[in-house]
């Protein structure tokens, strides 16, 4: 059997289509796009091209809304001191408590600079409250940052609706959106998002590529100022070859946007359902009606996340995990805590993250295997005992320092 | 995925008297439920001779807690209480043959369980000493636990001082700006300004002086020369062929010479040196040497 790579939620293989349209841009068109010669001939217009195809796949109004940069965080830092530098005033911003790492660190770097974070929390199934969104919204407010999707669970925010009260409110609105993009169909021309990040190696696009969407007549202040790149918002010399790789990458997407949100939206299902049928004391996190169609993150209780993967991983099966020892932190992770999941659970979520590229065979073979791993773990654990786990386990193991 | 050893995997994968021991006298239990690690460690000890005669281990956490669940257990088996007591965190992550720095807190858990066992074996109440903190220098080990102690303790106003007193940033200095960090909260909390070019705290400059290469080579011949034996015991050695600034260059003999686990090997005395000379240094295999290197040190 050969490897299963289940952890498309962290990167991606690139498309061979996508490696067969970028070799050009290596070594036949590598002049540099502001050129005027033959080797940098066809590059303008492929860059014109690829910036086109993103714009189609995301439903952007105009191709120049679209801003490439070098990826997903360099995109969300852009969108973000953009809009504080473009209004010193406002001196606040919205956040959620289950960002990715690229908003969350900036954030509290921010805050250290004397700027207020709301932080909007989750309830257990991961939903925000729109409610308490509005409470926080205000004229001190400078921009809202709300991912379109959560990258460990899948789970999708409304984005759409919040951006709108955002507009109400006169405040702008970014979304992190690298998980959504090419998952899920958007139209951002019927939308008031006035920012949106995405990173091309999440969508079988190469790493080091990624793209700012920037709506039309959004105040901007470049994070790289230089040569005229990018319509001068965001200098230096472009990747180009990426590009176009990215370009084509996004027409790929939307080919199969269809096949995503049924075949390997039905391969996530059977997957989950197989697991948490077959083995006791397993539930999914997220919203479970509301979810991106490739990712499923289920915890198992009484075991820890790092030990599942390494068996998994001799048993050729690829995907990630919320325990804190994955990432070498103390915590597991902020979103299992933000969902309030016991620490029992927390440590053992395993993050099953699905593309085009599996199959149904795949799946099998990951259900043969699973009972077998989390019994093989379970039978170490000082909460289980035989069958199940020990009666009240939160009382009968009292480890010191606990 | 952590770079973890031959013997790390090998324990996690096949690991040794896992299961409560029956009939045990001795039960240590220690770890924390939110960090994502706890052990539960059983023994059976002999009441006239206490000698340990069986032990068993259950542990909640990663690849590397089990290990090191593990292969204390094996280590161990057959000892004396009060040789067991001697057994040190390093002894087990040295068993391993290393763990990677963010890691070296499942082998401190090992020995604490293991001092909480006989503890309650010998029916006195164990308390553990240590709280931690997130892990801040990486080429130390140092958490901001740790830190923010020593800083309270000595009045610490400047990373420097902290290098001084933790070794914490004394290495690859990426940490710096964290360190800066805790140092602005805790002054802030005493009613003072971080001032980044502070002068470092008297006393210290004057005892912390760098070292001389010669004392550096003794330095290094000492710390060789403790970690011989374990070396002989699988065949091989190490032999220390030229100091350069902060780059030893070691020849791996014997068993070791050609082995797989040389790499493993050195990065594991690199460690040992880091600690022991409170400095960065690098140990790289004699034949990467460089030449200009032979000539200048000759």
């Amino acid at each position: 059997m050969s490897d299963i790579y289940l952890d498309n939620n962290a990167t991606t293989k690139v498309d061979p289509l996508v490696v067969d349209a970028m070799l050009p841009f290596f070594t036949e068109q590598f002049g540099n796009p502001s050129s005027i010669h033959k080797f940098a001939d066809g590059v303008a217009k492929a860059l014109k091209k690829a910036r086109q195809q993103v714009q189609e796949l995301i439903g952007a109004e105009h191709d120049s809304e679209i801003i490439f940069t070098s990826c997903g965080t360099e995109s969300d830092s852009t969108a973000i001191l953009s809009a504080i530098k473009a209004q010193p005033n406002k001196k606040e911003i919205i956040t959620t408590t289950v960002e990715h790492p690229a908003i969350l660190s900036l954030c509290e770097y921010l805050e250290k600079e004397g700027y207020t974070i709301h932080r909007l929390p989750v309830d257990k199934c991961g939903r925000l409250s729109l409610d308490a969104y509005k409470k926080m919204l205000s004229d001190q407010v400078a921009i809202v940052s709300v991912m379109w999707a959560n990258n460990e669970t899948g789970t999708i925010f409304p984005v759409v609706e919040m951006a709108e009260m955002a507009h109400a409110a006169g405040v702008m609105f970014h979304t992190d959106a690298v998980q959504a993009v090419g998952k899920i169909p958007m139209m951002l021309q019927d939308t008031k998002i006035d920012m949106l990040s995405i990173s091309g190696h999440k969508l079988h696009a190469p790493k080091g590529i990624g793209v700012l969407y920037l709506r039309r007549g959004t105040r901007f202040r470049p994070l790289l100022r230089g040569g005229h790149q990018e319509r001068g918002r965001r200098a230096g010399t472009e990747n180009s070859a990426s590009i176009v790789g990215l370009g084509k990458a996004c027409e790929l997407a939307l080919e199969y946007m269809e096949y995503e949100n049924i075949q390997v939206k039905a391969m996530r299902d059977r997957l989950e359902r197989g697991i948490v049928e077959q083995i006791p004391h397993s539930f999914i996190t997220g919203d479970l009606n509301n979810r991106l169609p490739n990712t499923t993150d289920i915890a198992f209780e009484y075991i820890e996340g790092e030990a599942i993967l390494m068996l998994l991983n001799k048993a050729g099966i690829a995907a990630s995990s919320g325990s804190a020892c994955t990432s070498g932190s103390l915590e597991p992770s902020h979103v299992m805590r933000a969902m309030d999941i016991p620490y029992t659970a927390a440590h053992g979520t395993i993050r099953f993250s699905f593309s085009r590229y599996n199959t149904m065979h795949e799946v099998d073979e990951v259900l043969k295997v699973m009972p077998g791993i989390v019994a093989t773990l379970r039978k170490l654990s000082p909460y289980w005992d035989g069958n199940g786990p020990v009666a009240n386990p939160e009382q009968a193991f009292q480890p010191t320092y606990a | 995925m952590w770079d973890y050893s031959q013997k790390v995997k090998d324990h996690f994968f096949n690991p040794k008297n896992a299961g409560a021991v029956a009939g045990a006298n001795a039960i240590g239990e220690v770890g924390s439920i939110s960090c994502g690690d706890a052990l539960r460690l059983t023994l059976k000890v002999n009441e006239e001779s206490e000698v340990i005669e069986d032990a068993g281990f259950q542990t909640f956490g990663c690849g590397s807690a089990i290990a090191s669940s593990s292969v204390l257990t094996e280590i161990i088996k057959g000892m004396t209480l009060d040789d067991a007591l001697k057994v040190s965190n390093q002894d087990i992550a040295n068993e391993l043959d290393g763990l990677p720095p963010e890691k070296m807190h499942c082998s401190v858990m090992g020995r604490e369980a293991l001092q909480a066992a006989v503890a309650n074996y010998r029916g006195e109440e164990w308390k553990d000493d240590h709280e931690e903190g997130a892990l801040i220098c990486k080429c130390f080990a140092i958490d901001a636990v740790m830190i923010e102690e020593m800083i309270w303790a000595n009045k610490l106003r400047t990373v420097e001082d902290v290098t001084n007193f933790t070794k914490a940033g004394g290495g690859c200095a990426a940490c710096h700006e964290d360190i800066e960090g805790i140092l602005e909260r805790v002054l802030k909390e005493r009613g003072e300004t971080f001032d980044p070019n502070a002068a470092p705290i008297e006393a210290v400059v004057m005892e912390k002086k760098p070292l001389t290469n010669l004392q550096r080579i003794k330095k290094i011949e000492e710390v060789l020369e403790s970690l011989r034996p374990q070396l002989m015991a699988d065949g091989g050695d190490v032999e220390l062929v030229e100091v350069v600034d902060n780059t030893a260059y070691v020849n791996m003999t014997g068993a070791c010479n050609g082995c797989q686990m040389a790499a493993m090997t050195i990065a594991g005395i690199q460690q040992r040196l880091m600690e022991v000379l409170g400095e960065f240094i690098r140990v790289i295999p004699a034949s990467q040497m460089p030449k200009v290197a032979v000539a200048a040190g000759g």
